[in-house]
């Protein structure tokens, strides 16, 4: 393939990594925003959601466009039951002060993925594409007989991958509107400026906190199930979406949801199209150290404002 | 000679004496616990006296590693000049961490670390051609000797441990009661207030840094000349989070803390291996009740209700 096509395909893969990262990012990004907690364990609540998938997919049967449909619904709730239990439980106790929930995550990290090797297997599973098709793209070339399209081979795309960035698409704005139109968003931007002042106007902040915790997991299961008929689940999956998370809400600007998104696109796509031309472990080098001095020379993310 | 000096060169003398008395598959454990011990210790300068929690710590305990293990695998150096390569890569290579880092607080001090190691571990992986990445490399036996001494022999190995302990923790011992570990506890307590009583927050912070990045270098170069393997594993993030779990289960703020941590959990994994694969879920149990009920870990507790003057 030559240069144009390919720098095609490498956007293309680019868009569908975007897509899924925005929505694992803004989970952690709503988390850290609302509850002023780092959550490590944020890459396993991804894992069990593609995990989830699987096993409610396998388990229905029939054609997979139900088994797929089951697994959108069941897995995000699934996951957001569990994590809100988990802050319930664990984190609630903790007063949910910075450093020890950090801790007690990194706790329920290990817990979450190992539980899942011991019951789920050291085995990746996939989960069957809803639909699938085929679709080529036409590249251009000028030739003696002028401007003449074609399709090269290899560059193509499959309407599986389209449907994740339109689903992404569409989650990502419901996330806006909750957060910015509906009454529960407005609960949730309160604790977030202010948690002892809500708490004076009766807001039930200890409820509020366990439902974004549950909400921001439940965000990374959604990603996860839309990103399952891809990559396969495994129980070490986890790890990289954490990462460009982190990634993500810190270039972002920690707290800004705004600035996840725009964030997300830049490091999903640059993080595609690098991997398609150089090597992943580059990528991966150049991205970690970026983050660090981002938070060293620019604490408030790049598209943050400086705090006043 | 103070009830706390006596007490930590009696633990000397005791594990001195285990040497001859506990059967072989033991005193190896104890060996690798002791050089793991330090890198705790290393930690608890950071986390536990200054109050800075860091998520990084095997960049330090890489360097050092990587640091010996490179210059014999690379320049055939002898063991000693390449034990002390290893240190000075972690001193310059904490004091640049330090330099970066400390302009962070709180949560992004954390994530900051963090990615640090991370770079370390993927660059370790990049160069595969020098590190050989995840597999690793040996350090042959024939080079791990110092002075006669062969470092790959059971007894020695086990000595070699215990004097870099030692020094270790009887140096703790002196820089807790000293002026600066004094005024690290400060910052930890209340920077603000501590500087404005006029001491160099900054300083003392960078100085902790440094501090604690060399123990960890020191603790991965000796692990690498005494057990002999060299591997990416070590830079990873779970190697990161051991110290952690050593420190805060051991005690934070104690001399002698780490090293209860670090033999608990070493023999907690011991036991849990025979019926699981899945040991890290006994990891991630254990971190999760320490923050929610045992805050101050087991020596925290005994100096609370027994020994108020431990260090």
């Amino acid at each position: 393939m030559e240069f144009g096509p390919h720098l095609i395909l490498a956007i293309l893969e680019g868009l569908v990594q975007a897509s899924v990262l925005t929505l694992t990012a803004l989970g952690l990004s709503l988390v850290f925003g609302v509850m002023r907690v780092v959550n490590v364990a944020h890459g396993e609540f991804f894992m069990l959601g593609a995990v989830f998938a699987y096993g409610v997919a396998n388990s229905i049967g029939g054609a997979p466009v139900v088994g797929f449909v089951a697994a959108l619904i069941v897995a995000p709730l699934l996951v957001g039951v569990l994590a809100a239990a988990a802050d319930w439980l664990i984190l609630r106790r903790l007063d949910h002060d910075p450093e020890r929930t950090i801790v007690a995550t990194i706790g329920m990290l290990y817990v979450i993925q190992q539980i899942t090797l011991m019951t789920y297997g050291p085995d990746a599973h996939p989960v069957t594409p809803p639909f699938n098709q085929r679709i080529a793209i036409p590249w251009f070339e000028f030739t003696d007989k002028g401007l003449e399209f074609y399709f090269p081979w290899g560059l193509s795309t499959t309407s599986y991958k389209l449907f994740v960035v339109a689903a992404a698409i569409v989650a990502g704005l419901g996330v806006w509107l909750l957060m910015a139109r509906s009454r529960l968003g407005l609960i949730l931007r309160a604790t977030q400026l202010d948690r002892e002042t809500a708490l004076a106007f009766g807001i039930p902040v200890q409820r509020v906190y366990a439902l974004t915790f549950g909400f921001g997991a439940a965000l990374a299961a959604l990603g996860a199930v839309l990103v399952v008929p891809i990559q396969q689940a495994h129980y070490l999956m986890g790890g990289d979406p954490l990462l460009l998370s982190f990634i993500v809400v810190i270039i972002g600007g920690l707290g800004s949801l705004r600035g996840t998104v725009l964030a997300a696109i830049l490091i999903g796509m640059s993080n595609g199209i690098i991997s398609v031309f150089f090597s992943p472990t580059l990528a991966k080098i150049l991205a970690t150290l970026l983050v660090a001095m981002v938070l060293v020379y620019r604490p408030q993310g790049l598209f943050g404002k400086k705090p006043a | 000679m103070s009830r706390a000096l006596t007490f930590h060169i009696g633990a000397i003398i005791v594990l001195a004496v285990l040497q001859f008395i506990l059967p072989v598959y033991h005193s190896g454990n104890l060996a690798r616990i002791m050089v793991l011990a330090v890198y705790a210790m290393g930690y608890n300068v950071m986390f536990g006296y200054t109050g800075l929690l860091s998520l990084g710590h095997a960049m330090f305990f890489a360097v050092g590693m990587y640091g010996a293990g490179l210059s014999i695998r690379l320049f055939d150096m002898a063991a000693a000049p390449a034990f002390g390569i290893g240190i000075i890569a972690s001193i310059l290579f904490s004091l640049g961490v330090g330099l970066l880092a400390l302009r962070t607080i709180g949560v992004a001090f954390m994530i900051v670390t963090l990615m640090f190691s991370q770079a370390i571990y993927l660059l370790i992986l990049y160069f595969n051609p020098l590190t050989r990445g995840d597999e690793g490399f040996v350090i042959p036996q024939a080079v791990r000797q110092v002075a006669g001494f062969d470092l790959s022999d059971p007894t020695t190995r086990y000595f070699a441990a215990l004097l870099l302990f030692a020094i270790a923790l009887l140096g703790m011992v002196w820089l807790v009661r000293s002026r600066t570990g004094r005024v690290l506890v400060a910052i930890r307590e209340n920077e603000e207030r501590a500087r404005m009583l006029g001491y160099d927050s900054w300083a003392h912070k960078l100085f902790a840094v440094v501090l604690s990045g060399t123990m960890a270098g020191a603790a991965g170069a000796a692990y690498g000349l005494l057990f002999g393997s060299v591997g990416a594993s070590f830079a990873e993030v779970p190697f990161s989070i051991l110290p952690l779990l050593y420190v805060l289960l051991g005690g934070p703020g104690t001399v002698i803390g780490p090293f209860v941590g670090t033999l608990f959990m070493f023999y907690l994994r011991d036991i849990s291996s025979s019926f699981t694969d899945a040991h890290l879920l006994v990891a991630g149990i254990v971190l999760v009740l320490l923050t929610m009920y045992a805050r101050r870990g087991i020596m925290g507790v005994v100096r609370e209700r027994w020994a108020k003057w431990l260090p």
